[in-house]
């Protein structure tokens, strides 16, 4: 079933390239429809998705056996809802790409490419398939940033490639290694995640490891301070990348330092707690300044995912029940509210083509929808109660209290920088009397308003109604916590213990 | 009848929300007053369902009831659940009530607005949000609506967002109170470090066990953050001037009757919390003193008929935190309750006056109206004379009830009393000025100002919420403690502040605290009966004390150069002195430095990322014999 899931793309992609370059006007439509299919598929599995521990709908056939790599896939409650949300973000960013217009084909192949390179990182159990999956989306990322951008593309594109491969040379390295001692310690080489997550090793090797894979991943968060390919990507990519790029590119980086880090490396993850939550809350609120006066409306967004991925590393290692399940959730919900940023800044675009704040103004009179819309996607980025984002960055900062008390504290300043950044940015984009292009600015369409339509129904129904995906997260989360504690003398804080502490106070 | 109704109780949600929905998707078609009919309809209809469902509660026999909705948050102990206990029932019904009132008022004041149905979807949001906060059975539903009705309050304050001042107010008031909701976050931390959970129910009742007192007092000062943002205390008070900006019935509705108080609910909600603390209570009594004082200074000072009201609604609010504060909590929610009455009369009053003037509201432009306008004269006359503190109308007997209790509980307190006596002295003086000014003297209008009385859709209400004002301070007097029995439940396990006791004390007290305030009344009577070149004299004469009080102490300035500018100074040089020429100059430097090695070790390749790869597929290689020899 995986497997199909994975394949679907390619054949997507085949299928698309099978139609003359000459019929120009089919491939777009021909790709949304296509690539409805993978969606089906992947709401078809979270429907049948078990709410237990463990993987699920497993796949494990040998490739090259001389060195135990396998085809080995499999989904649990951390996957599983970054599966849906890369199924579901690909034909809305495929049905947003009007714009293009040069080889069009290409382009569509490409991002069907990047989709099936997506979704087997999110399913792959075997690192070097992981790995594999990890680099095949690099490289369609990088054509699409650098053909369809705009101005600086190949500038941007290639900063993005040498950063991520970077990382990925690092991560290479270490996967290699722990294959090399798997086979030292029991006389044969694997790369299944199930076999290396028991390795014995030394604590110097541990460590170094560690340190190498949360490089890789820290660039593709991007945790600070590896962060600046990201604003000059997301500011050249065309809609259709920056959606991606934001909704499922970045989340491969935290996904991975839960998915690896942790299971893999659980007393090195233990030790690096603060500095990985230290690094995570810089992010938080440095991004949040930053995006304050950036100039460009893109640009803006993309610094707030620097902030926003921020609180998700710091779920991440906080190491509590509540601040994992906040971590993964809010994995999903940047992916919806920031890729529905993005699709409006890209509608905006179209229609002025400017970004600039300043050229902008007084659009909620001439484009009340958009406007609406944008409002909405802004609160629920800013983190109301009763949408998406709340959800998981309360989980995380009161979930991340009890073990790393400062570092939630400084990252629930980043929730007053959030309102001062996006609601500025509205004022000067939406508020006040429209004047020259602004003042004849088209409303949305109905493709448009088609396109958003489920992003806004998902934002509200995880904001009001999380435990659809909780239900199906928390096993998974309290495999890993429990894990953790099992290797390690790391111990979930109960409540009530740690507050003492550090507020002195007679009983 | 009554179970049923408790059953349906989230229908008193669920119906403000649908008629926001309804109107939202197809109310906007419809002819003009359909949209406000529906929309008061809703909140009518949740205000009978309240009131049949509080039932028990008036007959002394209703016990609180939990009701879960649906799981929310469960790994934090959140769910959507709704407490009904008499102190969510008592704001239930203050909400409702006084919210239908202006919704009715608004059908009038909002004619001819071409958002007109728009203006209906957010005040039922508003509606629905702010039942949401009152009918939480936990902080994090609590919180839920704290932040809603700080959206609705964000999109009613900007409802006319083409004017820039409107758009700034609107931005203003939600960023401030974000600072606010910093404090809320870091004390639900705490709660739930302490507790575990985040449900009333597991929290209030094992607060003394849990809890130590330094904890309890970091809670405490963190919720009076919370409150001070969404009660507009000091320091965070700013926004609410400028939130003056929206259409006057919201000013009525959300920034005097229901969403300001909220702070003042959360902290009589936490008694058990205070409880633990004499440091969190002295401070938020303190804090609503100052604030009491600071406000009704500015108050003196103001010529925008809805600026007085304003920060005499800031200053209000004070006189409720003195109150919670010192743990008289009945005496802080009756307050609430009587203020919501009077407070809306004065803003709906201003409205009409606002409505009839043609949008003008400089109270020197005005004067000699109550002869055209008699009904809203008269009814703001009621309003003004219960806020001043004349028996036996609402206000006096629930600002008696605080200074009762302050005086009672001495110490420091006693000060805090001396404090409001002064405060009730000169809000007497600010709200008889703005009454003269308004309606007596000689008219000062231009000649095309054509003052005349507000259409019965208008005026109705201000009759309603006049009997109100007259009657409803008759819910807790000394001769009969109605409102003290009726929420004595809610605070069962907290001990609670009552004023002196005996006929001789309560003639004392009210007899000073009616002085301080007829002394008031007297001298504003006295000085702005005159003709303006007098009373602009006197004023002048106050000078330059006059002056800060007009300028509201230049606090916006204060804060303008003292956080603003900096911040943004901060922001600015972060973005363009740090991130791009540091951060990402270091990391594009190491790839210089790269580019420089791939070079020089060039001897077969060509391409620059091919001399990546084969350094990095190099350095690979390196690290991987190197485990492999020394860590495995």
């Amino acid at each position: 079933m995986l497997t199909a899931l994975v394949l679907m793309p390619v054949v997507a992609a085949l299928v698309v390239l099978a139609v003359p370059r000459k019929r120009h006007e089919i491939h777009l439509p021909l790709g949304v429809v296509l690539s409805l299919a993978p969606l089906g598929l992947a709401a078809y599995l979270f429907w049948q998705f078990e709410p237990v521990a463990g993987m699920q709908f497993v796949v494990d056939v040998p490739w090259y056996e001389p060195w135990g790599i396998g085809w080995r896939l499999g989904m649990d409650g951390i996957s599983m809802p970054m599966v849906v949300l890369t199924a579901l973000l690909v034909p809305i960013a495929l049905g947003a790409s009007t714009a293009i217009t040069k080889r069009t084909r290409e382009f569509v192949v490409l991002t069907l490419l990047l989709e099936a390179g997506m979704l087997g990182a999110f399913v792959a159990t075997d690192l070097f398939l992981f790995f594999v999956f990890f680099e095949a989306m690099l490289i369609p990322m990088y054509f699409i940033i650098g053909v369809w951008g705009s101005d600086r593309r190949i500038y941007a594109a290639f900063k993005f490639f040498v950063y991520t491969f970077f990382g990925s040379a690092l991560m290479l390295a270490s996967i290699i290694a722990m294959a090399v001692i798997h086979s030292s310690q029991t006389g044969a080489a694997s790369f299944a995640l199930s076999d290396l997550a028991n390795l014995d090793l030394t604590m110097g090797a541990e460590r170094l490891l560690f340190a190498a894979f949360a490089i890789a991943f820290a660039v593709k968060v991007p945790i600070f301070p590896l962060h600046t390919w990201l604003p000059d990507a997301h500011t050249e990519a065309p809609t259709a990348g920056s959606v991606l790029l934001a909704g499922v590119l970045l989340k491969l980086g935290t996904y991975g330092l839960m998915r690896f880090n942790l299971t893999l490396f659980p007393q090195a993850s233990v030790d690096a707690v603060w500095i990985m939550g230290a690094l995570a809350v810089i992010g938080v609120i440095y991004g949040a300044v930053v995006a304050i006066v950036q100039p460009d409306l893109k640009r803006l967004v993309a610094y707030s995912s620097v902030s926003h991925l921020g609180f998700i590393v710091l779920g991440i290692f906080a190491l509590t029940s509540a601040s994992l399940q906040g971590a993964v959730i809010q994995n999903v919900n940047h992916g919806l509210t920031t890729g529905a940023l993005f699709l409006l800044v890209g509608m905006i675009y179209d229609r002025r083509h400017t970004k600039a704040i300043a050229e902008l103004g007084g659009l909620q009179k001439s484009g009340p929808m958009l406007a609406g819309f944008f409002l909405f996607m802004t609160f629920a980025s800013i983190g109301l109660p009763g949408l998406n984002g709340f959800v998981g960055e309360f989980l995380v900062v009161i979930g991340s209290f009890p073990t790393l008390p400062s570092l939630a504290v400084l990252a629930a300043i980043g929730v007053i920088l959030a309102a001062v950044y996006l609601l500025w940015a509205y004022q000067r984009v939406f508020h006040g009397i429209p004047e020259g292009e602004n003042a004849t600015f088209p409303d949305l369409t109905p493709r448009e308003i088609a396109l958003l339509a489920p992003l806004v129904a998902l934002v509200l129904l995880i904001g009001l109604y999380p435990n659809i995906l909780l239900d199906r997260i928390a096993p998974s989360t309290e495999a890993v916590l429990d894990q953790v504690q099992a290797v390690t003398d790391y111990e979930v804080p109960y409540p009530g213990r740690l507050v003492d502490v550090f507020i002195p106070g007679e009983g | 009848m009554t179970d049923l109704a408790i059953d349906l109780l989230w229908l008193v949600i669920l119906l403000p929300l649908a008629g926001a929905l309804f109107l939202h998707f197809v109310g906007q078609r419809l002819p003009e007053p359909m949209a406000g009919l529906l929309a008061s309809a809703a909140i009518g209809l949740s205000f009978l369902v309240g009131l049949v469902g509080a039932f028990p509660f008036f007959q002394g026999d209703g016990e609180a009831t939990t009701i879960l909705l649906w799981s929310w948050m469960p790994a934090i102990g959140a769910n959507l659940e709704l407490l009904w206990d008499p102190l969510s029932a008592l704001m239930t019904l203050i909400v409702t009530g006084v919210g239908f009132l202006i919704h009715v008022f608004a059908i009038g004041y909002m004619h001819g607005d071409e958002r007109f149905g728009r203006f209906f979807v957010n005040l039922n949001l508003f509606a629905a949000s702010m039942l949401t906060l009152v009918l939480a059975g936990n902080y994090a539903m609590l919180f839920l609506g704290w932040e809603l009705v700080g959206l609705c309050s964000y999109l009613l304050i900007g409802f006319w967002f083409t004017r820039d001042s409107a758009a700034g107010a609107a931005k203003k008031a939600f960023v401030v109170n974000r600072i606010g909701d910093f404090g809320m976050m870091v004390a639900l931390m705490l709660v739930f470090a302490a507790f575990g959970t985040l449900s009333y129910a597991g929290i209030f009742d094992r607060a003394g066990e849990v809890l130590t007192t330094g904890v309890a007092t970091a809670i405490g000062l963190l919720f009076l953050l919370a409150a001070a943002g969404k009660s507009a205390q000091i320091p965070l008070y700013v926004w609410l001037p400028d939130a003056m900006e929206g259409p006057t019935p919201v000013s009525a509705l959300i920034h005097a009757a229901t969403m300001v108080t909220a702070g003042v609910y959360l902290v009589a909600r936490s008694a058990a919390i205070f409880e633990l603390s004499p440091t969190a209570q002295v401070t938020v009594a303190t804090i609503g003193a100052a604030t009491a004082l600071w406000a009704a200074s500015i108050a003196i000072a103001q010529y925008d008929i809805k600026k007085v009201l304003a920060y005499s609604t800031i200053s209000q609010l004070g006189y409720m935190f003195m109150a919670v504060g010192a743990t008289a909590y009945v005496a802080g929610i009756f307050h609430l309750m009587t203020h919501a009455f009077f407070k809306a009369l004065l803003f709906l009053g201003a409205g009409s006056v606002i409505h009839a003037m043609s949008d003008e509201q400089d109270m020197r432009k005005m004067g000699g109206l109550l002869s055209k306008m008699p009904v809203t004269g008269v009814t703001m006359g009621i309003a003004t004379l219960a806020i001043a503190g004349v028996p036996p109308l609402a206000g006096f007997w629930s600002k008696d009830e605080i200074l009762g209790s302050l005086f009672a509980r001495g110490g420091w307190y006693g000060v805090l009393w001396v404090v409001g006596l002064l405060t009730a002295a000169m809000t007497a003086f600010y709200m008889t000025r703005q009454w003269v000014m308004v309606f007596w003297g000689e008219p000062r209008w231009s000649e095309d100002a054509h003052p005349h009385e507000s259409p019965g859709m208008m005026t109705l209400p201000l009759i309603a919420l006049a009997a109100l004002t007259v009657v409803g301070g008759f819910v807790n007097t000394p001769f009969r403690f109605t409102l003290e029995h009726f929420l004595e439940p809610v605070f069962e396990g907290v001990s609670m502040q009552h004023p002196p006791e005996g006929w001789g004390m309560f003639a004392l007290m009210a007899g000073i605290s009616v002085f301080a305030g007829l002394v008031g009344l007297a001298a504003a009577g006295l000085a702005y009966r005159r003709p303006m070149e007098d009373w602009a004299e006197f004023e002048q004469g106050l000078q330059p004390v006059w002056g800060w009080w007009e300028q509201a102490y230049r606090v916006d300035d204060f804060y303008n150069v003292t956080v603003v500018q900096p911040g943004k100074k901060a922001a600015e040089a972060a973005a363009f002195s740090v991130d791009l020429p540091v951060i990402d100059g270091a990391v594009n430097g190491v790839g210089r430095l790269a580019r420089g090695i791939g070079e020089r070790v060039r001897v077969l390749q060509t391409g620059q990322v091919r001399n990546y790869a084969a350094l990095l597929f190099a350095g690979a290689i390196a690290l991987v014999v190197w485990l492999a020899v020394t860590g495995a």
